[in-house]
């Protein structure tokens, strides 16, 4: 017979070990052809010269104790540093009795972002509040005056000074570059002019140039008897440059609202503000939430720009360390390394946000 | 039933009510108070100058610079004018542009299709090339290119490449190439060259839609523009020779010396924008429609072809603008130079500043300089948008 009776069944028979499990994982995703071996294998290499002879440096030759560039090896990385300098990292020159102050500050920070991001959260009503008060109470805590200590912003650096320039910066930008995306889309032709050449002007220009405007005409445009704190100048231009970036991010998030919910609106007897404030905004601001974390990592990533004027961040603290007689020429790389390793943190953590809120936000679309 | 007479009163409350009236008006108000506040700034700035002793205008480009700029692609010594070194800057800025550019825009193709390689290795380490370079500030990324080349080994023991390039701490020093006069004649061949292949391109298009018959434009093009005059060269007995350099002992006699400033911006310039490229290029891949790249299967187009009639021209629609929009970002992001000290318009401008103390002229040379730049590759894609529209309405 060299047929099967209609009745019998082949019993199942286990996948091709070719196909599944890891052996079938390491076929489909790296071995799936000659070329791709090969790729695998190239890939390989350099992972291999690359990775080990990194964490040999960086972790097992490394030097973690010491109290000056002799104590560090040279054939591994020197750390020996980290324990002085990094309240001067995140602090800067911040007097040490009063570092209790920057880290209420930030700890303050996480409930103040939350209730603005997050959806039900507990106390809803009262936390929303907090976050809108958050921003004053974090300038009298950091700044001083009415009972606590004045300390002058000269003092801020390290860090601390990039979150105050990039948090200050993007929050402020928020709202004049709601105006200015809104102005862009005006139907008055002054308005929607000047607010195009502004936006542009600005985008067209490096941050540094209007830094530059921060520090050395700005003096100029005032009257003589007004005198600004330098770290006001540089977050004033900081927030026009924002700004400007933030109206591009806002315009893309209205441009996204159906005409309907305009004309509804309409229909319904509200006016432009109106119409605005209680139906376009709310819908247009959280499809832009994704475009406001990337344009903060942006300015916060450009924060690191305050050292061309003068003022000593992150980046700033770990040049002056190379300056430093007792380290000189010994930890070149290390305090570059470990700035990169702070900065990267963050803004990854920040941009994987933004990510899993564009999913989320594409998902409630469809 | 007739609406009653309206009183005066009445009548200028309506008024406000009339939306295009109330425009007009709150243009007017925001027009005025703009023109008060510029007014305001610019009586104080006019006070403050004439305070501070200082002359405004830009009679001072004439005045002798008195300074040095190592790194030149014109002549310039220290007797040349403010004017000369705000070119020279300026020149600089448009070389390591364009040099980043370059490279971004290979390094930006390279990783997207790797990051979209069905090797996971492959795609592994592109993603995180781009993660680690994209969420590190790219000034950072500067001063650490700039720290590792100055600690490359003395001009003495310099790293040799094959021994025509040479590594260290003043930077690479590359054989520098020597064109005879001869060598006009070949270039304006591959000029020429260029100039047949736009013809014959425009030419096999014609027919291609008019017949169907299709011509190799490809290699007749490579043959035009580097066949022909490569042929030339041979005739014309090689009009072009290497300098190659020869190691002295303080330093090195030949060649030409690329200066660790400039290599280490380049190379953070182009690892930087090269990632954000990469997504560009990826996303732009993405979005051509799969059924796209079905159809095209369907009908027979082997795999090469599928790439350049299928898949590239949608994808490069979705790729341009934000890719011109990257090399805007590495133009202006050239301007963190100063840190380094590489010789950049605004590097230049800086010293002239401290120089003459003519900061708003200074300044306001920087913005125009970025503007024109900005402006002209806006026009530039506005121009390719215009153009792209209408091959989609076609």
């Amino acid at each position: 017979m060299f047929f099967r009776d209609q009745g019998e069944m082949l019993p199942p028979r286990t996948a091709p070990i070719t196909e599944v499990g890891l052996v079938g994982w390491l076929r489909i995703n790296l071995f799936s052809s000659y070329g791709n071996a090969a790729l695998t294998l190239i890939s390989l290499a350099i992972l291999l010269l690359v990775v080990p002879p990194f964490i040999d440096w960086v972790l097992i030759k490394a030097q973690f104790s010491g109290d000056s560039g002799e104590a560090c090896s040279g054939i591994g990385a020197c750390w020996a540093w980290v324990d002085q300098r990094l309240g001067q990292f995140f602090y800067g020159f911040y007097p040490a009795e009063a570092h209790w102050r920057v880290n209420v500050t930030a700890i303050l920070l996480v409930p103040a972002i939350l209730y603005v991001l997050v959806d039900n959260m507990p106390g809803a009503k009262f936390g929303r509040w907090f976050s809108y008060v958050y921003p004053l109470l974090a300038a009298y805590l950091l700044v001083g005056g009415f009972g606590l200590e004045v300390i002058q912003t000269d003092k801020f650096g390290g860090f601390m000074l990039n979150m105050v320039v990039g948090l200050t910066g993007i929050v402020l930008s928020l709202p004049i570059g709601v105006l200015l995306a809104l102005g862009r889309q005006s139907r008055l032709p002054v308005i929607r002019l000047l607010c195009i050449a502004f936006i542009e002007a600005v985008r067209g220009v490096p941050l540094i140039t209007l830094l530059f405007v921060a520090i050395v005409l700005l003096q100029l445009f005032l009257p003589p008897e007004v005198s600004l704190d330098q770290l006001l100048r540089v977050i004033i231009m900081v927030t026009l440059f924002a700004s400007a970036y933030m109206a591009e991010v806002v315009r893309g998030g209205l441009q996204a609202i159906p005409k309907g919910q305009i004309e509804g609106a309409q229909a319904v007897g509200l006016g432009y503000w109106q119409t605005m404030r209680l139906i376009v905004l709310p819908q247009a601001l959280r499809i832009s939430i994704p475009g406001i974390v990337n344009t903060f990592i942006g300015l916060f990533k450009d924060t690191t720009l305050v050292i061309i004027i003068g003022l000593f961040d992150l980046l700033g603290h770990a040049r002056l360390l190379q300056t430093n007689p007792d380290w000189i020429g010994d930890v070149d790389h290390e305090a570059y390394l470990f700035s990169a390793a702070v900065f990267f943190l963050v803004c990854f953590l920040m941009s994987r946000y933004s990510v899993s809120l564009e999913k989320q936000l594409s998902k409630d679309r469809h | 039933m007739a609406a009653p007479p309206r009183t005066r009163i009445q009548q200028i409350s309506y008024l406000w009510t009339d939306e295009r009236l109330r425009g007009i008006a709150f243009q007017l108000l925001v027009t005025t108070s703009l023109a008060l506040f510029f007014a305001f700034i610019i009586w104080n700035t006019a006070t403050n100058l004439k305070h501070a002793g200082l002359a405004s205008g830009y009679g001072f480009l004439q005045d002798a610079a008195s300074f040095d700029i190592n790194q030149r692609l014109i002549d310039y010594d220290s007797t040349s004018s403010y004017g000369r070194a705000f070119l020279v800057g300026g020149l600089n800025t448009v070389l390591v542009a364009v040099l980043g550019i370059a490279a971004a825009t290979f390094i930006g193709f390279l990783v997207g299709l790797m990051r979209l390689s069905s090797n996971f290795l492959v795609s592994r380490i592109a993603a995180i090339y781009v993660e680690l370079t994209r969420n590190i500030p790219l000034l950072l990324q500067i001063i650490f290119w700039w720290v590792i080349i100055l600690a490359l080994p003395r001009v003495r023991d310099s790293i040799s490449v094959g021994d025509v390039l040479f590594l260290n701490n003043r930077g690479v020093r590359m054989p520098q190439p020597i064109f005879e006069d001869a060598f006009q004649f070949v270039l304006a061949l591959i000029v020429a060259g260029g100039i047949g292949t736009f013809f014959l391109a425009r030419w096999a298009r014609k027919r291609h839609e008019l017949t169907g018959r299709t011509f190799p434009v490809g290699w007749s093009s490579i043959g035009l523009i580097f066949g022909l005059p490569g042929l030339s060269m041979l005739f014309l007995g090689l009009p072009i020779s290497l300098e190659i350099p020869l190691q002295g002992k303080f330093n090195f006699e030949g060649g030409f010396n690329v200066t660790p400033e400039l290599i280490a911006l380049w190379l953070a310039l182009s690892l930087y924008t090269g990632a954000f490229i990469s997504e560009v290029v990826r996303s732009g891949i993405l979005a051509v429609d799969k059924g796209q790249i079905e159809a095209a299967r369907a009908v027979g187009l082997p795999p090469g072809l599928r790439t350049r009639k299928i898949i590239l021209p949608q994808a490069l629609r979705v790729i341009i603008p934000p890719l011109t929009n990257q090399y805007l970002n590495l133009t202006k992001n050239s301007s963190l130079a100063v840190v380094i000290g590489y010789q950049d318009i605004v590097s230049i401008g800086e010293t002239v500043l401290n120089q003459s103390g003519q900061a708003l002229e200074v300044i306001s040379i920087y913005m125009a300089f970025y503007l024109t730049l900005s402006l002209l590759t806006s026009l530039l894609m506005n121009w390719y948008n215009k153009r792209t529209a209408l091959v989609r309405e076609r």
